[in-house]
């Protein structure tokens, strides 16, 4: 125990000058080479506020306040304000968050929404006794650096948020979403890069490692490749939890202990929070990336939940960035009226003795949550968590001082104020703008592509965007917990692209829930962002929605989690971009009337090479929607059923071209970005909501990248049933004048749909004011036939064929099944 | 009637329990979670149950191979099991639970009680989930099948999964005391190799009982079948069958009450 190393008394060592006396530069110096990622205008204030105190900092109040003021903990960019210029008009926007994200919230005013943007993740109700906590975090620093630990970790970090979302939820089903460059990328890769491959391979293993290994279904996700993502990779992960409605409030009471209890602290993770929130370069921190445990947190939720049912603890929160430092600082504000805490870390468990307490305090170690103990349950906290195997320790208690007070032994280490921990740091204007980008305008008709039809789709099948993701979805768990009763792989072969999954949470609500389920999806298209940021927040909502709709869920009760991941926002125009895409949730949110539950952003996914270039990742937002699903049992998928059955398109088909996959295959540009008028989809959308819960549908999907081509196809070879489409009868607007169009444009709010012919006249009656018309039907024969406006047939493409072209990709890239036609395919 | 207690026993890292005990509860049991330290010290006890389950899971992270420690646990402090499978009650190893009861020498059944057969790493070096068929020896003794059709549909989901023997003899007994309970196959019924045969095991072995039939470990999983909306085709009209998981919990239960 002597071994232990002794706090520096202050951040300045002998040979540096001291805080009151230094310049702005020998600051800036200081920070560069601490880490702790603080601008100028913020190292300012922590000088003034200690100027004005009249003393000197010490090195954990600064590394405190570093954590606390992150842009990875405080949202600084959306929450300070921006000067935007789109075109000729300026606009202040106070605070990005309040104004889009947030405002379309407040002003829906959904009964059923329970605690949004406050807790550790969003809580909407689910039935009368319980309620889904949902919350989707980033993981992309670390898992630039170690895939597998930071895909592990973040897995890991957002389950705990979930466990520290009201009294704790349970964890019921993850959702894995990820952005990378094509795993057979072979341009050039500077130093201390990985192969886009390596990258992904070791970031499936890690999200399959640990949810695997906690139990947690991994059923709903999705991959976009692009390859600007290949120094930054993006990995999006998410967890649902069920808590009983009555576990939703928490509260810390002064006196209250401070109980942490999980995984012990290490040196493992020290300035995760800071290190997220720079930008990476080739010397980029391994020993940034903390090591996950996924049995060691099991235990803890195990223990947790007991703990929780007997009601053995007032409020909890996990140990994600900052570690304790953040934990611990969150939960002081909310000790009675000015909050406070009293931290003494010789009670801390640590993994080593080879760590300062300023370390400890801000250690990122896993598995660790932070509880607030009435004094009285103490024993009985403690004999739960033991008997789960499950270390804690008592790390003092809360107060109503209005400070957060730290010691080590007999050294103070942190004295703060509350109220300049939480709101001190200084709101810094940042200029941004948004100018369309200028693409030359196509010209001519596409009638002379028609031969190329053919050739086109098998392009979009095999495009790394739409092909199978069976290689990845066939690793994780889908089906524990016994409640994945729509599956992500749907279909005759259990192999077709189902657009989202059905959970049925019957083993942890027990018989009382019924057959009332949860579905959910997700909406990301990046192409369409570069050509306009606010259409592509649109299609995302538009998309994760229609998904929902087409698994039976009711989107009328429909909520929405925002991730936004983008590159340097003191480059104006990368923040422009991102005050548009936030304009457009806002506009969605409302258009759709879903209101945002949570959400998070992850900024400064750039990289600095060598010769000093900026390289930024296209701006990435991803839309993860959740909804009830009233009685799993009339759930639908997507793989059309038997022969002889109508099929109808519903939604306009318009000349909406942009950023599609035509656009890559042809070489055109200029075409204008689909873009969704959300007073109609919703119509749309809720009519189509309605109509597959009522079970006028066999089957359905929506049209999305490679628009009715490619949907067909994928209802066509998931079900095996061949499908004819008359192109002439595609409601249509009038640009839309040749097969090619009609075909692969990707205009929003469409859906495909099987029905039955008995069911016919039900369904029109239910769809009746939404635009749809019957463009076909299934046939015993296993082709996709399409007749071209002037009835002869365009193409006639074998469905194992088209079938095969996308499966190949994936499994091809990266080292296919063994024996991989087996089950899937025939022949 | 009293339903009969069923003792889902847990430790770190198991993760199927509550959907075994809710399969248990369905087919008219009285299913508790339990972990093993609270049998070790005594809180509870065994032969107070008339059915025991080890479900599926990780247990202690399945560090040293699947199940090995949580094995060792049983045959070093929990040796009253064996008692209980001597008894006559059912007892059932699901995924992880099969890996323990194989690596702590309870199946195959021996007379020496040593391990003669393990569970290894898939042929594919992967953790795989997927449906899979199989065909039940109905010659078997075991209590678990009664009732049920000779094909049947479970859901695996394993890394581990793989049946091997410590010899060819091994295999020989287990065929002559009809202790082979399941084995992979492909529409046709027939052996079929890779993915009908999912992780590579000896002549595709996906479950095992001992002779008597009151103890049975299998690698699918069947408390994900106990409806028929697990089935991954019940969406489609041509699909019309029942949960078949749920026979093998009711026939447990159904034994027990006997």
């Amino acid at each position: 125990m002597s071994s232990l190393r002794v706090e520096e008394p202050s951040v300045n060592g002998a040979a540096e000058t001291p805080w009151s006396a230094a310049t702005g530069r020998e600051l800036t110096e200081l920070n560069a080479r601490h880490g702790w990622s603080l601008d100028a205008a913020e190292l300012a204030a922590v000088q003034a506020h200690f100027k004005a105190l009249k003393r000197e900092p010490t090195l954990a109040e600064v590394e405190t306040l570093a954590q606390t003021w992150s842009e990875h903990c405080k949202h600084k960019t959306f929450t300070s304000p921006i000067r935007y210029r789109e075109g000729k008009t300026v606009k202040l926007v106070k605070n990005l968050l309040q104004e889009t994200v947030a405002f379309a919230t407040q002003k829906l005013k959904k009964p059923w929404c329970l605690s949004v943007f406050e807790d550790n993740a969003g809580i909407v109700a689910f039935d009368k006794a319980w309620a889904l906590a949902y919350k989707a975090e980033t993981h992309n620093h670390p898992c630039a650096v170690e895939p597998y630990g930071g895909a592990e970790t973040g897995v890991g970090g957002v389950v705990r948020d979930v466990l520290g979302a009201g009294l704790g939820a349970k964890p019921v089903l993850n959702t894995d979403v990820f952005c990378f460059a094509a795993p057979t990328y072979d341009g050039p890769l500077p130093a201390g890069t990985l192969h886009p491959k390596r990258t992904m391979t070791s970031v499936v293993a890690g999200v399959r490692d640990y949810g695997n290994r906690m139990g947690i279904p991994t059923a709903a996700g999705g991959i976009w490749f692009d390859d600007e993502y290949r120094f930054n990779p993006l990995v999006f992960v998410g967890t649902v939890g069920l808590i009983p409605r009555s576990a939703i409030a928490k509260s810390v009471k002064p006196g209250d202990l401070i109980v942490a209890a999980g995984g012990r602290t290490g040196r493992d993770g020290l300035h995760g929070a800071t290190f997220s929130s720079a930008a990476l370069d080739d010397s980029s921190s391994v020993s940034a990336v903390q090591i996950g445990h996924a049995i060691m947190e099991k235990k803890v939720l195990d223990a947790q939940l007991r703990a929780r049912d007997k009601g053995l603890y007032r409020g909890v929160t996990d140990c994600g960035a900052g570690g304790f430092s953040s934990a611990v600082g969150e939960m002081a504000e909310k000790s009675g009226k000015k909050g406070g805490a009293r931290v003494r870390l010789d009670g801390a468990l640590l993994k080593t003795t080879e760590i300062l307490p300023w370390e400890t305090w801000v250690s990122e170690s896993q598995e660790r949550m932070v509880f607030a103990v009435p004094k009285d349950k103490l024993a009985a906290f403690a004999e739960v968590f033991s008997a789960e195997g499950v270390e804690h320790c008592v790390l003092g208690e809360f107060t109503d001082t209005g400070r957060l007070e730290v010691s080590w032994k007999d050294q103070k280490l942190v004295d703060l104020d509350l109220h300049f921990l939480h709101k001190g740091v200084p709101r810094r204007e940042r200029p941004a703008v948004w100018d369309a980008p200028k693409t030359a305008p196509k010209k001519g008709g596409r009638g002379s592509e028609k031969a190329r039809a053919g050739e086109a789709l098998r392009f979009c099948l095999s495009h790394l965007n739409v092909c199978s993701r069976e290689w990845i979805i066939r690793q994780y768990d889908h089906e524990v917990q016994g409640g994945t009763v729509v599956k992500p792989l749907q279909g005759l072969h259990h192999d077709g692209p189902g657009d989202a999954c059905v959970i049925w949470p019957q083993a942890v609500v027990g018989e009382s829930g019924g057959w009332r389920g949860f579905a959910v999806s997700h909406g990301m298209n990046p192409s369409y962002g570069k050509l306009d940021p606010y259409a592509m927040a649109l299609a995302c909502v538009d998309e994760a929605l229609s998904n929902l709709a087409c698994v039976g869920a009711d989107v009328s009760q429909a909520a929405l989690l925002d991730n936004f991941c983008w590159g340097d926002p003191e480059d104006p125009k990368a923040l422009g971009a991102l005050v548009r895409c936030a304009n457009g949730c806002r506009d969605a949110a409302l258009g759709f009337s879903a209101p945002f539950i949570s959400g998070k952003d992850s900024l400064n996914n750039t990289y600095l090479d060598a010769k000093g270039a900026k390289h930024s990742i296209p701006g990435t937002l991803l839309i993860s929607a959740l909804a009830p699903v009233p009685d799993v049992r009339q759930a639908v998928t997507m793989d059309f059923k038997t022969a002889n059955n109508p099929v109808y398109l519903v939604g306009w088909t318009s000349d909406e071209t942009g950023g599609s996959l035509w656009e890559e295959f042809s070489g055109e540009t200029g075409g204008a970005v689909p873009l969704v008028e959300p007073r109609s989809a919703k119509e749309a959308l809720l009519a189509v909501s309605s109509a597959v819960r009522s079970g006028l549908v066999m089957s359905a999907h929506d049209l999305r990248e490679g628009g009715l081509a490619v949907a067909a196809a994928e209802m066509a070879f998931s079900g095996e049933v061949g499908v004819r489409l008359d192109l002439e009868r595609v409601p249509r607007t009038k640009d839309v004048t040749d097969p090619v169009t009609i075909l692969f444009s990707e205009s929003p709010s469409r859906f495909l749909f099987e029905v039955a012919p008995e069911k016919e006249k039900a369904f029109l009656k239910a769809m009746k004011g939404v635009p749809l018309a019957r463009v076909g039907q299934t046939i015993a024969n296993p082709v996709l036939r399409v007749v071209d406006l002037d009835s002869r047939t365009l193409m006639e493409e074998r469905l194992h064929e088209l079938k095969a072209a996308w499966q190949r990709p994936l499994a091809s890239a990266l080292g296919g099944w063994p024996g991989q036609n087996g089950n899937g395919s025939h022949k | 009637m009293k339903k009969p207690r069923v003792l889902v026993l847990r430790t770190a890292g198991t993760n199927c329990d509550l959907e075994t005990a809710s399969a248990f509860k369905m087919a008219g049991g009285d299913p508790e979670l339990l972990h093993v330290r609270d049998l070790l010290k005594g809180k509870a006890k065994l032969f107070d149950f008339g059915i025991v389950a080890i479900p599926g899971g990780f247990s202690y992270g399945d560090d040293v191979g699947a199940g090995r420690i949580f094995a060792n646990e049983i045959r070093g402090q929990l040796r009253e099991l064996k008692g209980f499978i001597r008894s006559g009650r059912p007892v059932i190893g699901i995924c992880n639970g099969f890996q323990v009861l194989v690596k702590a020498g309870i199946l195959p059944q021996t007379p020496s009680g040593e391990q003669v057969a393990s569970l290894t790493f898939n042929d594919s070096a992967r953790f795989e989930a997927r449906w899979v068929r199989l065909r039940i020896n109905l010659q078997s003794g075991s209590l678990f099948v009664k009732g049920l059709p000779e094909m049947i549909e479970l859901p695996v989901a394993h890394g581990e999964g793989k049946f091997v023997v410590k010899s060819p003899k091994v295999l020989e007994m287990l065929k002559k005391t009809r202790s082979i309970l399941m084995q992979y196959v492909n529409e046709e019924g027939k052996f079929a190799g890779y993915p009908h045969n999912p992780n590579g095991s000896l002549f595709n072995i996906a479950a095992v009982t001992n002779p008597e039939g009151n103890c049975l470990g299998l690698m699918p999983h069947p408390e994900r079948y106990v409806t028929r909306w697990h089935h991954p085709n019940w969406t489609r009209q041509t699909f019309c069958k029942e949960g078949v998981g749920l026979e093998l919990f009711r026939n447990a239960v159904n034994h027990a009450l006997n």
